[in-house]
């Protein structure tokens, strides 16, 4: 699946966006975070604080407990400061 | 006549005057608008501020203000509503965000204009980062914003 990043979640990892397979007993959002939080130092940093991070599943806001079976593009982001 | 809702997340600046005219003109049914401008301070507090850089996230940001303004057209009789919202880097004195909304009436005007901002702020993929001359920050997310958008929910 695709996996985006934005602000300062995207300057910690490194990256904007990335192609990533976790495995199959990932199943949610929040164990999809704790996954990705041990894929590196630039992950356990943007990931430091699971509850800030706010999650899109598909461009739709999401809560940690959904399941990501069938996602086509996962974005993690700080909370928004738009407006 | 049919209700106008546009949604428009750009780069450039935008004309209120416009906005507010491409809304209303030639129509005799609408009695009120209402129009919200937010604009780039020039400081965060005490602290100087040179610019904002706003990051969107392509896609969901319109897809995101659509569903408010869809929630808003179904919650209040508006003939119209417009909503535009910049990205990229923006001075102090410049606009970042536009709401209009059109109805009959004021009172109907009012709310959804304040009911679209404050989900704005709270729900819409838009991140800033402050330039300053220690360098810049990410703006961190306000409480009292989420609580403005929380009274909205019922």
């Amino acid at each position: 699946m695709k996996v985006k990043y934005f602000a300062w979640v995207r300057e910690r990892i490194g990256k904007a966006e990335e192609t990533v397979e976790p495995p199959a007993d990932v199943r949610t959002v929040s164990e999809l975070i704790a996954w990705l939080t041990a894929q590196g130092d630039g992950y356990a940093y943007a990931f430091e604080k699971p509850k800030v991070i706010r999650t899109a599943i598909d461009q739709t806001h999401v809560q940690p407990d959904t399941a990501i079976a069938g996602a086509r593009e996962i974005a993690f982001f700080p909370p928004m400061t738009g407006g | 006549m049919t209700a106008i809702v546009t949604v428009r997340v750009q780069r450039e600046d935008f004309d209120t005057a416009a906005e507010i005219a491409a809304l209303s003109n030639g129509r005799t049914d609408i009695g009120a608008v209402v129009s919200f401008s937010g604009l780039c301070r020039g400081n965060d507090h005490e602290t100087p501020i040179s610019a904002l850089t706003l990051e969107h996230y392509p896609g969901m940001a319109e897809a995101e203000i659509m569903r408010h303004a869809e929630q808003a057209m179904a919650r209040w009789p508006l003939q119209g509503l417009t909503v535009i919202h910049r990205f990229g880097r923006i001075t102090p004195g410049e606009n970042i965000v536009l709401v209009v909304t059109a109805s009959s009436h004021r009172q109907a005007a009012f709310e959804a204009a304040e009911f679209l901002m404050d989900y704005l702020k709270t729900n819409a993929p838009f991140w800033k980062r402050e330039e300053t001359e220690d360098g810049g920050s990410w703006v961190e997310a306000k409480g009292h914003d989420d609580a403005a958008a929380a009274r909205w929910a019922k």
